[in-house]
């Protein structure tokens, strides 16, 4: 006869161990470096991968209760948001061109990473840092869909979302999101661990991040404030992961110090240029605005950054080698990336605008070393060419950045007034760049970097110079998506139904 | 080697000049004009006559700044490189040794109504 056994519930910590280290096992006809051929030729030494701590110890069938739940928490709130008009709670549709540079160039980054923990979960032998990836790049696809989803509602009304990926591919101002994560994607797992893992994701997420929710919810965007919380505990796991990876790395063998050094000087200096993109959404794009641009580097650079780098000091670990010119363009970045979006805004999939003058005041109050000496002269300059009825377009399209593929919009870093200009030749080439950081990281990779595919050239590589075939390549339409914010769609119809909304015309 | 890989790489350069229809790309600047967010690019006729370069898509794009007016390009100070350069206006940029993707720049001290230069 058969007697019943009750099953023995596993406890937490064997479950853990069922479900994620139980999984691994020793290959037998194949040798580990066939199995695993990526991991040792960017020069990290690994003596134990069992050493790799996993600090959430989230196992995948918890993993998937956890985000069922926010999925549908989040999926409600945006049904709302649509079906009660959200969009008409903004506080100025100028807040639309903050979220229309996020939407093609950071959205799409998510789903790079995704693409990327995917590969670095596959090419990692540890079974700890496999779970681990393997979880965060479904975060990260699921970040994409979800700022898609946010965002998409906006699409029905507002000029600018319609095409996305295309302007992630193509368009000058997003190449340099663009850059950054094919950068990484095409480095090594360790690198790519530092490039993603350990910069974006612990040194800056929170310079994108915090300004960008706290944005959304200043100026009344639902949809994307519930993205914001959605994502946040995910977050807080890829903060972890990356700085566990960077001492995991530190710890294992005194040898991958400088290589990992030189990662963190490489990879704070390329995601400070992403940044260009975060601190001129947050000057002159949010119509409440949260904090100034260079508020948020106290807090977030300078002393949650600055903490980071002394904790690592143990492991040898010295602040990035860019981190002084940072600090010296902080007060002048968002300015001169501003004017650029202004002067190339026919090329542009949103809108920008001279700053009224409240705005500039308050630009005087928040920069009082710079603003007014160097940057509200031109804005009053522009201001006087619209008034004759002869707009400021520049024309000249930008030289772009051999590296990081922005415009060369920044200034020395001891000289305001003079334009960075530096160029190298390699195998009879020449090369520009935007400063020393980016022609540094050239330089220790060229044959990397001569393949970019910049977009400014490529109107004339590809269409001759062809303005108009060149914005229907971009999916951009001439006249409504692009331009001044002053006499467009965009402003028009928000005012109108908006005043619909909320009197009796 | 140039790059960190598992076997030697060989990358190919997007921009070659063979890929600009006999054009060439040609970056200028205007020292202390920072009207003018970045370097000014032009796509150029090889043959291009440097004087006509000047006349014609370089006088067009500086325009708009309030010293274009008063610029005198016979005195202007070149740059080639970063370093000091006489071009000479009857000769073709080939001739003037610009070549693809340099930049040229031009400083004319004085002349700064935008930006006080210390």
């Amino acid at each position: 006869m058969d007697m019943k056994v009750a099953k023995k519930k596993l406890g937490m910590k064997e479950r853990y161990r069922a479900l994620t280290r139980d999984l691994g096992w020793e290959p037998s006809y194949q040798s580990k470096d066939a199995l695993f051929p990526y991991v040792k030729y960017e020069g990290i030494k690994v003596h134990d991968w069992d050493k790799w701590e996993d600090p959430f110890r989230l196992t995948m069938d918890a993993y998937w209760k956890y985000q069922a739940e926010k999925e549908r928490k989040f999926y409600a709130i945006i049904d709302a948001h649509a079906q009660n008009n959200g969009h008409l709670n903004l506080t100025d549709a100028r807040y639309l061109s903050a979220l229309k540079i996020f939407l093609q160039a950071i959205s799409p980054g998510e789903y790079a990473a995704h693409k990327g923990f995917s590969r670095a979960g596959r090419e990692f032998p540890g079974v700890g840092t496999q779970v681990a990836c393997q979880m965060q790049a479904i975060d990260e696809i699921r970040h994409a869909q979800t700022q898609i989803h946010a965002m998409s509602n906006y699409n029905r009304y507002y000029d600018g979302f319609h095409a996305f990926a295309d302007a992630r591919d193509r368009i000058w101002y997003t190449s340099v999101a663009r850059s950054f994560f094919d950068d990484a994607m095409s480095a090594g797992p360790f690198e790519f661990m530092i490039a993603i893992g350990f910069s974006f994701e612990y040194v800056l997420t929170n310079l994108l991040f915090v300004p960008f929710m706290s944005g959304a919810a200043y100026n009344g965007d639902m949809a994307t404030v519930t993205f914001g919380f959605s994502a946040q505990s995910d977050e807080a796991r890829h903060m972890t992961l990356g700085l566990e990876c960077i001492k995991f790395m530190l710890e294992q063998d005194p040898d991958n110090l400088p290589i990992v050094q030189a990662w963190i000087d490489k990879w704070f200096w390329r995601g400070f240029r992403v940044l260009g993109l975060v601190s001129t959404m947050m000057d002159y794009m949010l119509p409440k605005r949260v904090m100034s641009w260079r508020e948020a580097w106290e807090i977030y650079g300078v002393e949650n950054g600055g903490a980071l780098f002394r904790d690592l000091a143990r492991y040898g670990i010295r602040p990035p080698k860019g981190w002084d010119d940072a600090e010296k363009a902080i007060d002048h970045m968002s300015h001169q990336f501003m004017l650029g979006l202004y002067q190339w805004s026919f090329g542009t999939s949103l809108h920008s605008w001279i700053p009224p003058e409240e705005d500039m005041d308050w630009l005087s109050a928040k920069y009082p070393t710079t603003f007014d000496k160097y940057y509200r002269p031109r804005w009053e300059h522009i201001k006087k060419l619209k008034a004759a009825g002869t707009p400021f377009k520049n024309f000249g399209l930008a030289r772009l950045c051999q590296c990081c593929q922005l415009p060369s919009v920044f200034t020395e870093p001891d000289d305001p007034t003079m334009a960075c200009h530096r160029e190298t030749v390699y195998k009879g080439e020449k090369y520009q760049f935007c400063s020393d950081g980016c022609k540094d990281i050239f330089e220790h990779e060229p044959e990397k970097y001569i393949q970019a595919w910049l977009p400014m050239p490529a109107l004339f590589r590809e269409f001759g110079g062809d303005v108009p075939a060149w914005m229907d390549w971009v999916s951009l339409r001439d006249g409504s998506d692009n331009g001044d914010y002053d006499g467009s769609r965009d402003q028009k119809h928000f005012n109108e139904w908006r005043n619909l909304a909320t009197s009796n015309r | 080697m140039a790059v960190t890989a598992l076997k030697e790489y060989i990358g190919v350069p997007r921009d070659s000049i063979e890929h600009f229809g006999g054009k060439q790309i040609v970056y200028a600047s205007w020292d202390h004009h920072l009207l003018f967010a970045s370097s000014l690019m032009m796509c150029l006729p090889i043959d291009m006559p440097f004087g006509e370069m000047v006349d014609g898509p370089l006088s067009a794009l500086v325009a708009p700044d309030p010293d274009s007016a008063a610029l005198d390009w016979k005195k202007v100070e070149w740059m080639k490189d970063n370093k000091p350069f006489t071009p000479d206006f009857s000769k073709s940029l080939a001739e003037n040794r610009i070549g693809h993707k340099d930049q040229i720049r031009f400083h004319t001290p004085g002349l700064n109504s935008l930006l006080k230069v210390a």
